[in-house]
């Protein structure tokens, strides 16, 4: 499978590079952009991006694998983000997030984030997601839910179609 | 006369601007600049300072020949700073001495703060303490965070007796360790590239080799992947670690994270005898050690040397090294004439040959491998008996770092001591041809397989007596009436003249196989028999005679060449 980035994307980028002093500070413009598109970075987007920013993939790759937010694998089409951070932990975070995992079938002790068989849903925990005062917090896609309860939990997987 | 007008006088180097800082309570005068990785000056580091004075500051990402990182912080030291009054002006003691200001917590004013030395320039009055409690207890705690997760498996590793952290840990760490938590694992036997194993866990992230494959060798292939305590030393996967110069980060690294594949777990380093040496794969003549145990030959490791190789090699250079010890080396004397199986028999029945040789008839082809020492004799016995000469050209690929086009080690040796043109090579078909015709009755080849060099087998068989001397069989060992089995330059001592003209002494590391002698004694007793008494029984004096004889090595003796070399003037 050879990778193409679609030409209007690609059109971005290329101004997107005219906005820094050195082309390679445009790196993670470039990989939020890429994950937007393709929902996660694959070795051969890495590579891509080296290339446009006249730099090597390691110097690439170090920035994937640092933030957790840039996916290595394809992640469920629902993505449910829970905040684990000090507020929202002694707000019960991590009891939601097992419950999460339970009803769908995942493993809520393994590191990282956690994907359905069926590709539906990823489960995974995030620092402070800035809503600390309705702990706790988390988010599915781009919407914001809080002081997420169990039920208030089972409610928003059920709208994800 | 004035000295002015007079081009030879040099003038006086500009006197050295110093700067008076105390180390560890004596005072020293440092130089204000000094240079830095790359040799240009720049403003004198703490560590330079107390390396001045005698102080080794212990450190991990610093190298001289490196950009400075400053991350791994065992080089930290407490230091102060002359204290200014409000008036800008120094604050004095009573006796007179400015008072000091000793860096501290701003914050916790009790604590001392110390400096990265590596990273950290000294001004004027500054004080460093390498030797106090405070600073003993910044090494104690980074050593102590170094090892939270390091895996502790000395006895398992292959850097163990030459790794830093062995070493600072045991000179500057905790007996005990205090962390009773489960250490973050990482992969342990990376296949990093084919001559290069990694193992993660042993890594302590100071990016040495990340700086030098980046910086040096222009080669931008590894990386820190991951985050905090899970970072990892990583090339792009699928990517393999393979240029030329990879081995180097082999000797960079302070501990046993990465290692030669070809090396671990050969040997154990503490029971290796080095000996200083020159790599003989290309015309740079990298300055080397040789790791050898046994009479056999382990490793090649570069030696420093600021004006051939600085701290580096290739990795070709330092891999070829397995031919020495190889099974189907040359070891038996012998004359196919006569039989005769001994040293004095064999070189007198060569000297009865060559002494009754007419003149004119015998023609030389002497290697470009071979030493100034041994080819000045063949010289001589050249000169003898009126006989041509020349080398073999070994032209290969190079490169802008140090691997130099010609594969000879020693082609302006062979130039300087009369053997070759400067077109080296020039001469082979015109001896090729006087054997063809008759002329040529006697031919002498010391290390080369001519019959890959345009004198054909079949223009081989036409000469009377073959006269070789070589270190593995070939087609042209195969056919000598003589032969004389030689050394490998791990097996001898001698000296090369590299490609810039640098004249650069090796020593002996390791015993001949069988029966085979150093060329140059073998030569010399044929000079004498033939040519006439030489007055010198050893190596150096024989170099000091060269010396004499040869106009380039004028002035030079066996002993000033030292450990370094000296630059010819040609
Ligand atoms: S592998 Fe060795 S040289 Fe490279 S960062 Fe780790 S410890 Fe340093
Ligand atoms: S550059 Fe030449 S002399 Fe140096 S190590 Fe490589 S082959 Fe040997
Ligand atoms: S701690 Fe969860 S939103 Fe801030
Ligand atoms: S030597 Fe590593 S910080 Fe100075």
């Amino acid at each position: 499978m050879t990778f193409t980035v679609p030409s209007e994307l690609e059109a971005e980028l290329n101004e997107l590079i005219t906005h820094y002093p050195q082309k390679r500070s445009a790196s993670l413009m470039f990989l939020h952009a890429l994950q937007e598109h393709f929902g996660h970075i694959s070795k051969e987007a890495v590579e891509w991006t080296a290339t446009k920013l006249e730099l090597q993939p390691i110097n690439i790759w170090e920035l994937v694998t640092f933030y957790p937010m840039f996916r290595q694998e394809p992640v469920g089409r629902h993505q449910i983000k829970v905040c684990r951070t000090l507020s929202c932990a002694l707000g019960g975070s991590h009891t939601l997030h097992k419950h999460l995992c339970s009803r769908l079938g995942l493993d809520s002790k393994k590191h990282g984030i956690q994907t359905t068989q069926d590709g539906k849903f990823s489960v995974e925990f995030v620092e402070c997601l800035a809503s600390c005062g309705t702990a706790p917090v988390a988010m599915c896609n781009e919407t914001f839910h809080e002081a997420v309860t169990q039920e208030k939990a089972d409610a928003i997987l059920s709208e994800c179609r | 006369m004035s000295t002015a007008a007079n081009p030879e006088t040099k003038p006086a180097p500009p006197p050295v601007e110093t700067v008076r800082i105390k180390v560890d309570g004596r005072d020293i005068d440092v130089p204000k600049m000094m240079p830095d990785w790359q040799g240009k000056l720049q403003p004198t580091t703490m560590l330079q300072a107390c390396s001045l004075a005698g102080a080794e500051v212990p450190h991990y990402c610093y190298h001289p020949k490196l950009p400075i990182a400053g991350n791994c912080r065992m080089c930290l030291v407490e230091f102060g700073t002359p204290m200014m009054g409000p008036d800008r002006k120094p604050v004095l003691n009573p006796d007179g001495s400015s008072k000091i200001a000793k860096s501290v917590l701003p914050y916790e004013p009790g604590t001392p703060r110390g400096a990265i030395a590596c990273a950290t320039p000294i001004s004027p009055g500054m004080e460093i303490y390498p030797g106090s409690t405070a600073t003993r207890q910044m090494r104690e705690a980074v050593l102590e965070s170094l090892l939270i997760n390091h895996p502790l498996d000395c006895p398992i590793c292959d850097q163990a007796g030459e790794c830093k952290l062995q070493e600072y840990s045991v000179e500057h760490g905790q007996a005990t360790s205090r962390f009773v938590e489960t250490k973050v694992h990482k992969p342990k036997q990376v296949d990093l590239g084919p001559r290069i194993m990694l193992d993660d866990e042993r890594c302590i992230l100071c990016t040495r080799c990340i700086r030098f494959t980046k910086d040096l060798v222009g080669d931008d292939a590894l990386g820190i992947v991951n985050r905090g305590s899970y970072n990892t030393i990583a090339s792009f996967p699928g990517r393999t670690f393979d240029n030329n110069y990879t081995l180097n980060t082999v000797d960079l690294c302070p501990v046993g994270a990465l290692t030669s594949k070809d090396f671990r777990f050969q040997m154990r380093v503490w029971f290796m005898k080095e000996t200083k040496s020159v790599c003989t794969s290309c015309a740079t003549g990298c300055n080397i050690v040789i790791g050898s145990r046994e009479d056999r030959v382990y490793r090649y490791e570069p030696r420093q040397n600021d004006v051939v190789n600085a701290s580096w090699m290739c990795d070709a250079g330092r891999l070829n090294y397995k031919w020495i010890g190889r099974d189907d080396r040359l070891a038996a004397v012998r004359s196919s004439r006569t039989g005769a199986r001994s040293w004095p028999a064999v070189l007198s029945e060569i000297a009865q040959t060559l002494r009754s040789a007419p003149r004119g008839s015998v023609a030389v082809i002497a290697s470009a491998r071979q030493t100034n020492e041994e080819l000045y004799l063949v010289r001589k016995l050249a000169t003898h008996l009126g006989a041509m000469t020349d080398s073999v050209p070994r032209e290969g690929e190079g490169d802008r770092f140090l691997v130099n086009e010609d594969k000879n080690p020693n082609t302006n040796g062979a130039r300087l001591t009369g053997i070759a043109f400067t077109e080296m090579g020039i001469q082979i078909p015109k001896i090729a041809q006087a054997i063809r015709s008759g002329q040529v009755q006697t031919l002498i080849v010391i290390g080369e397989d001519v019959t890959q060099h345009g004198i054909d087998s079949e223009t081989l068989a036409k000469v009377s007596t073959l006269i070789v001397s070589d270190i593995l069989p070939n087609e042209t060992t195969r056919r000598a009436h003589f032969l004389l089995p030689g050394c490998a330059h791990a097996e001898k001592r001698g000296t090369f003249v590299n490609g810039k003209g640098r004249l650069q002494r090796f020593l002996k590391a390791v015993e001949p196989s069988g029966e085979a002698r150093p060329e140059w004694e073998f030569l010399k007793e044929l000079v004498e028999q033939v040519v006439g008494p030489t007055g010198y029984t050893t190596i150096e004096g024989l170099f000091n005679q060269m010396a004499k004889d040869v106009p380039a090595f004028a002035g030079l003796e066996w002993a000033g060449i030292a450990d370094l070399g000296v630059n010819l003037a040609i």
